[in-house]
């Protein structure tokens, strides 16, 4: 206990750090990987097959594949496929785990599309809206409610994702325990510091998008 | 003879393998009101659904007012206007008020301003008897009243048409009357309908015509009297001798 409150004397700055970048690398990641995912999910619903099949194999790929694979996938292979654009590991890292979150997400939208009522469809059209309008006034609104309470989710799944940055050494959580441990050969100590602050943000996370979701459901 | 609204020339749908619709030919005409009734599973929501393109028909034609809406570079949007059609769910949108529920497709796809939108949405709410309810969302309400909601929503295109898919079916016993109500009044209006329905007096009551689909096919069409008193075909006759 004294030498968990000595590290974090000494070493909070390399703590508040790292969570900064895990907090910033899980922002940038689901903001990112929903406006793609919502790209994917639109082709995933669209009536071509091929693009349809595109967005299918997408998914399945980054949903059947460790996260870590794709990372090292991304981490590697990036700077090869596209050397003039001299990316960081860290920007790297980020482009994978928007990918991998991409494809979660654009799940999410179609189920949560899906689970709206077949024939809410059927009265819109039948009404003679146009499908830009069903979309927009009728399926969206509904969907919504289905989509954000699973987007919360992700985004607390991916605050733990991140995680596994750190095997690159990109600055979030993990990486500053991998400093503090390496600097003072207190691995245990360092593991719980750092095992709080992730229980505390997702802890925290959880009950905000609680009271978010329970706003929604109340102005149904 | 009054101008034709919607005529089937041949109309056919397959679900795959599965033949749903064999061929079926009529037209109805302005002012008319024509019960369809039939066995469970006969293909009488398909056809009611293939009208408007909610289905698309594997064979035949669809036209309205002469024009044929299965062409596929017509705007199908326009004719779905002119043409209502209420669920036996209902299908209002719970994300909307009742006002809006009526006022959404006059003000985006036909640019009725908002005001005058809303109007003839209080004015046709007050038809039903449900102009209290304009603010409410449709989860306050009973079945009878969101199914009187769903008639009006499509009232509110001005259609020239009007389709029921077994408007009572999903509804109790004691909110039937109140649904049946709103739909002969809208006869004595003289709006044409189209009516699937399982409620044999009120059929007879209303129609000037009444189809029995069954297998896919128009087995048998005629005055309510005749189909009522002495029908022909052996399948309405079995029909009939079922549920009346
Ligand atoms: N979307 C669909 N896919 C496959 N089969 C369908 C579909 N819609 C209807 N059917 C089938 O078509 C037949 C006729 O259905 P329907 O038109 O609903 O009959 P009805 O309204 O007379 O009870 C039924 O056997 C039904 O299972
Ligand atoms: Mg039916």
């Amino acid at each position: 206990m004294d030498k968990i409150i000595g590290l974090l004397e000494k070493y909070y700055p390399v703590y508040l750090q790292g969570l900064w970048g895990t907090l910033w690398i899980s922002a940038v990641t689901v903001l990112l990987g929903t406006v793609l995912g919502v790209l994917v999910a639109v082709l995933r619903m669209s009536r071509s097959k091929a693009l349809n099949g595109i967005a299918g194999a997408y998914i399945e790929i980054l949903r059947g594949t460790p996260i870590l694979l794709q990372l090292y996938f991304f981490w590697i292979g990036l700077p090869k496929l596209l050397p003039f654009l001299e990316l960081s590991d860290t920007q790297c890292i980020v482009v994978a785990l928007v990918i991998n979150a991409s494809a979660y997400i654009a799940e999410i939208i179609r189920a949560g599309i899906g689970a709206v009522d077949k024939g809410q469809w059927e009265a819109a059209r039948s009404i003679g809206l146009t499908e830009t309008h069903l979309m927009t006034h009728v399926i969206m609104p509904q969907a919504v409610k289905n989509i954000l309470p699973a987007l919360c989710n992700e985004f607390i799944t991916t605050v733990k994702g991140t995680s596994l940055a750190s095997v690159f050494f990109v600055g979030e959580l993990m990486t500053s325990y991998r400093s503090v441990q390496a600097a003072t050969f207190l691995a245990l100590e360092s593991l719980t510091i750092v095992g709080i602050i992730y229980f505390l943000l997702n802890l925290i996370l959880s009950r905000l998008l609680r009271v978010l979701e329970r706003r929604m459901t109340a102005s149904d | 003879m009054t101008e034709e609204i919607i005529r089937t020339e041949n109309l056919t749908k397959n679900f795959g393998s599965l033949e749903v619709l064999k061929g079926i030919s009529t037209t109805i005409r302005r002012g008319e009101v024509v019960s369809i009734i039939g066995p469970s599973g006969g293909g009488k929501s398909t056809f009611l659904r293939c009208l408007n393109l909610l289905e698309e028909p594997s064979g035949g034609k669809v036209f309205f007012k002469g024009q044929d809406i299965t062409d596929k570079k017509l705007d199908i949007c326009k004719f779905r206007q002119s043409i209502g059609m209420v669920f036996q769910n209902f299908n209002v949108f719970p994300n909307m008020t009742v006002l809006e529920n009526i006022t959404l497709a006059p003000v985006l796809e036909k640019k009725v301003p908002k005001a005058q939108a809303r109007e003839e949405a209080m004015a046709l709410l007050r038809r039903v008897g449900l102009e209290d309810k304009a603010e409410e969302y449709p989860r306050k309400l009973s079945g009878g009243q969101k199914q009187r909601l769903a008639i009006v929503r499509a009232l509110a295109m001005q259609p020239e048409v009007m389709l029921f898919d077994e408007p009572t079916s999903a509804l109790d016993p004691e909110m039937v009357k109140e649904v049946l109500n709103v739909i002969m009044d809208l006869t004595r209006s003289g709006m044409t309908i189209l009516i699937v329905t399982h409620e044999m007096g009120f059929a007879r009551e209303v129609s000037d015509r009444v189809l029995f689909i069954c297998d896919g096919v128009i087995k048998e069409e005629g005055s309510p009297d005749q189909i009522f008193t002495c029908p022909h075909d052996p399948s309405t006759i079995k029909f009939l001798s079922m549920v009346l």
